[in-house]
């Protein structure tokens, strides 16, 4: 596993603590793929001291206010084998799910206020590719954590990440069934993933130093839960109207209540990614890390 | 083997250690500061201050140049998605990338050459705490013809063709949508120009490909569906030797001379007359018309072949090129719309917002030169015009003659006739004249004169007509006398062979000039 080799070098200066967790169990799935999102880990031994007692849950809803964009049908004719997976339902574009006012895949994590590190879940993050599209759309998951990908389709397809701060990979997957492993070893929030043998095939990867993330479900709901009391700031990133964030406070054993209003004038093409890595040091001062100067409208 | 690569990872790392991780900020790197005084001489203008790929010339280029930053590379001997290794960028100094701007650098010494890297290394963070690691290629099982069905099988289990077509041409049903790591619009290789291909043409080094993937590009690896077992490591090798079957393995022979031999027996009749088959292919290499806007510095077309036969009383042409697209074609609507976003229109992004044919004319003087004088080789000028066959893929055949470029005035002479067909990737062109005519301003062809010949090729979905497009300069077409006039041609071509245009010249100095076979012909 040499490719593994140098993912691990870069790892161990980021992830220190994972050396301690040694084989340290898991502390439950990490992954958000629907249901309860993201509710559980962060209960592992080795990781920073949750009492169960005592903690905090931060839920909420992604709200979508204004003319919901109209979703177009995806023209899969040139590869029957997909386009035969929808015989009834036609395979709609995934970039806005919103029905009631509600809005889905915002990708919702804590991004400030944790202390401590968190050991990756020993449980994988699943990427499946079903139908030409991706499930999830948008997945979270730790950086250090194994991201699982299969495809379930009997054609070709390439898992092509494109990270800014992390080493991305393009993955050939020729046949059904046939299932990768990575990694990646630096938080980063988002990273694009497409097929480029189907245009349309668009997924994003959430990754970040904790377990404490989730998707809004189609309903617009999330919930993260075993979190340390404390303050937070939680914030919201969609692939059409950027991010949004706001400061939690949770007490001891509390429930927060937390909404996120996103409209129709919030659209934009610069929608923040992450920021690249930035040197340490180098011959020039010039290299600034500027990536966009983020998404103003969305941005509070 | 082991003990080479063992040898390999030592040099490579210590290179490394010196340049990068050990030594301090500031002292860094005696070799990085002497490689920033070679960097500003020789890369900033492609590559840019920072480093971006975003130099003053980058807006030109498609791809565009290394982004020395995000340290995306597409040339290693390392796994998919880590960086290259200092052999991997030495080798992009010494062998240029074929297919892109990008030049070899004999001009730069090995000190040079070392300092540049340690420098460029300097540009990515991601250099300085990771130690690239060559992969086990494994070793070649052989070629054959045993091979080379198994290699033909793997291209269809695999998918290839997706992007780069049944034949290879690089006109798969994928292929209009593929973008670079930048979302710019980036092509499909084609198989069958493999001198074009970046990281060499060889099968070690196709195979390598498969294996690393080109990072930065739609072209993944190949390594997890072998650890996967869908497919075996000799598979794999029998796929490289298939990829490099798609053509003769070697850069054409360019020749600046078209021999139109002299047959007894009548003229092919189609393009598929067999009698084509025993005709010698001139390849001519064209480039981007960059000297009048609208210029076009990335062409789609780098190249076409030219067959030439006559009777003594008319004259055959068959002439092939490669376009992946038969324009215009809704399937590449998207693409040319992003090509005129990507790359500068001089002005004119919003009139290429229409479907477009493809085109190919092919130039002479008006009549056969008294002097070395031929017209000016962008379609000639007010003084001294040129006679030109235009072929436009709706409007078909017609002769013209020009006073510049795209200063075309029909001649209505109504001498020409031809066919032309587009498959797989390849237009083919046959055309024929009568060597002999009355009008005036039409060249009439005579025997045993070297008369000169260029060529022009337009690819619609690209947005490429008028001025646009790709370029020969001159080259020369010999009509046959019924008699060798041997020893009257060749002092006369090497008289010359010299003086074409610097930038062609340049071009193809980057090939190696090898026998020629006649690579794209021999996939049909």
């Amino acid at each position: 596993m040499t490719r593994k080799a140098w993912t691990k070098g870069l790892a161990a200066s980021w992830i220190v603590a994972l050396a301690a967790c040694g084989g340290g169990g898991n502390g439950g799935a990490g992954e958000d793929t629907g249901g309860e999102a993201g509710a559980a880990a962060g209960g592992d031994a080795a990781a920073p001291a949750v009492d169960p007692a005592t903690a905090a849950t931060i839920r909420g809803v992604v709200t979508y206010e204004g003319v919901s964009p109209t979703m177009t049908e995806i023209d899969m004719s040139e590869e029957p084998v997909c386009a035969e997976k929808y015989p009834t339902d036609r395979p709609m574009t995934e970039q806005v799910v919103s029905a009631d006012g509600r809005l889905a895949n915002a990708f919702v994590y804590v991004k400030e206020g944790l202390a401590g590190e968190w050991p990756a879940p020993a449980e994988p993050a699943a990427l499946d590719q079903v139908g030409c599209r991706y499930d999830p759309h948008i997945l979270g998951l730790q950086a250090g954590q194994t991201l699982l990908i299969t495809n379930s389709d009997a054609v070709l397809h390439n898992i092509n990440t494109q990270p800014t701060a992390n080493r991305g990979f393009n993955i050939s997957q020729p046949q059904a069934g046939m299932v990768s492993h990575r990694e990646f070893s630096r938080a980063e929030v988002m990273i694009p993933v497409k097929c480029d043998v189907h245009g349309w095939m668009h997924a994003f990867l959430g990754i970040v130093d904790h377990p404490y993330h989730a998707v809004s479900l189609a309903d617009g709901t999330f919930e993260i839960a075993s979190l340390p009391p404390g303050t937070y700031t939680i914030e919201a990133w969609h692939e059409v109207y950027g991010t949004m964030s706001q400061e939690v406070i949770v007490g001891d054993s509390e429930t927060a209540e937390v909404a996120f209003a996103y409209s129709a004038d919030m659209a934009s093409a610069d929608v923040p990614m992450a920021e690249p890595l930035v040197l340490t040091h180098g011959p020039d001062d010039g290299h600034e890390a500027a990536h966009g100067a983020g998404n103003a409208g969305a941005d509070r | 083997m082991a003990a080479e690569r063992a040898r390999a990872l030592i040099t490579v790392g210590l290179a490394a250690v010196a340049t990068s991780v050990a030594v301090p900020p500031g002292v860094a790197a005696q070799d990085a500061e002497r490689g920033k005084i070679v960097y500003g001489s020789w890369c900033v203008e492609c590559h840019g201050i920072e480093g971006r790929g975003d130099g003053s010339a980058a807006s030109w280029m498609l791809p565009r140049p290394r982004d020395f930053v995000q340290a995306l590379y597409q040339i290693r001997t390392t796994a998919n998605g880590q960086l290259p290794t200092d052999a991997d960028l030495l080798r992009v100094l010494q062998f240029g990338m074929a297919g892109t701007a990008m030049p070899a650098w004999p001009n730069l010494s090995e000190t040079e050459r070392e300092d540049v890297i340690a420098y460029i290394k300097t540009f990515s963070p991601f250099f300085e705490d990771t130690l690239p690691e060559p992969m086990d290629f494994g070793s070649d099982p052989g070629g054959g013809a045993a091979a080379l069905g198994a290699g033909a099988e793997a291209y269809r289990n695999l998918e290839c063709w997706k992007c780069h077509g049944d034949a290879g041409r690089g006109d798969g049903q994928s292929a209009p949508t593929l973008e670079d790591w930048r979302d710019l619009p980036i092509r499909a290789a084609d198989l069958t120009e493999p001198w074009a291909f970046n990281g060499g043409m060889g099968v070690e080094e196709i195979h390598k490909r498969f294996l690393t993937g080109l990072d930065g590009t739609p072209m993944p690896t190949y390594s997890d569906a072998l650890e996967s077992g869908i497919v075996t490591a000799d598979d794999l090798w029998y796929l490289a030797h298939y990829v490099h079957s798609l053509s003769s393995g070697s850069a054409p022979k360019v020749n600046e001379l078209i021999a139109a031999r002299r047959v007894d027996d009548s003229l092919p009749g189609s393009l598929d007359d067999p009698v084509w088959d025993a005709v010698e292919p001139s390849y001519v290499p064209l480039v981007g018309q960059v000297i009048e806007a609208p210029r076009q510095l990335s062409p789609t077309v780098d190249g076409a072949w030219v067959r030439a036969l006559h009777d003594g009383q008319e004259l055959a042409l068959l002439v092939t090129w490669n376009d992946p697209s038969e324009s215009p074609d809704p399937a590449w609507d998207e693409w040319q719309a992003r090509i005129a976003r990507t790359l500068p229109t001089d002005g004119r992004a919003a009139s290429l917002n229409r479907p477009m044919n493809d085109g190919f004319a092919l130039q002479f003087p008006p009549a056969v030169l008294e002097s070395m004088e031929r017209p000016y080789f962008l379609m000639g000028d007010a003084r001294k015009p040129v006679y030109l066959w235009h072929w436009d893929s709706d409007a078909g055949l017609s002769e013209m003659r020009a006073r510049g470029l795209g200063e075309l005035e029909p001649l209505g002479a109504g001498e020409l006739t031809g066919t032309a067909a587009w498959d797989d990737g390849r237009w083919r062109l046959m055309i024929r004249r009568p060597l002999a005519t009355e009008h005036a301003a039409v060249l009439a062809f005579q025997e045993g004169e070297a008369i000169p010949i260029g060529l022009f090729a337009w690819d619609g979905s690209s947005g490429e007509d008028a001025s646009r497009g790709s370029i020969s300069g001159w080259y020369f077409i010999y009509l046959e006398e019924p008699r060798s006039a041997s020893v009257y041609v060749i002092p006369l071509l090497a008289a010359l062979a010299t003086g074409i245009f610097g930038f062609a010249a340049a071009a193809r100095a980057q090939r190696r000039l090898e026998p020629a076979v006649e690579p794209a012909e021999q996939t049909a």
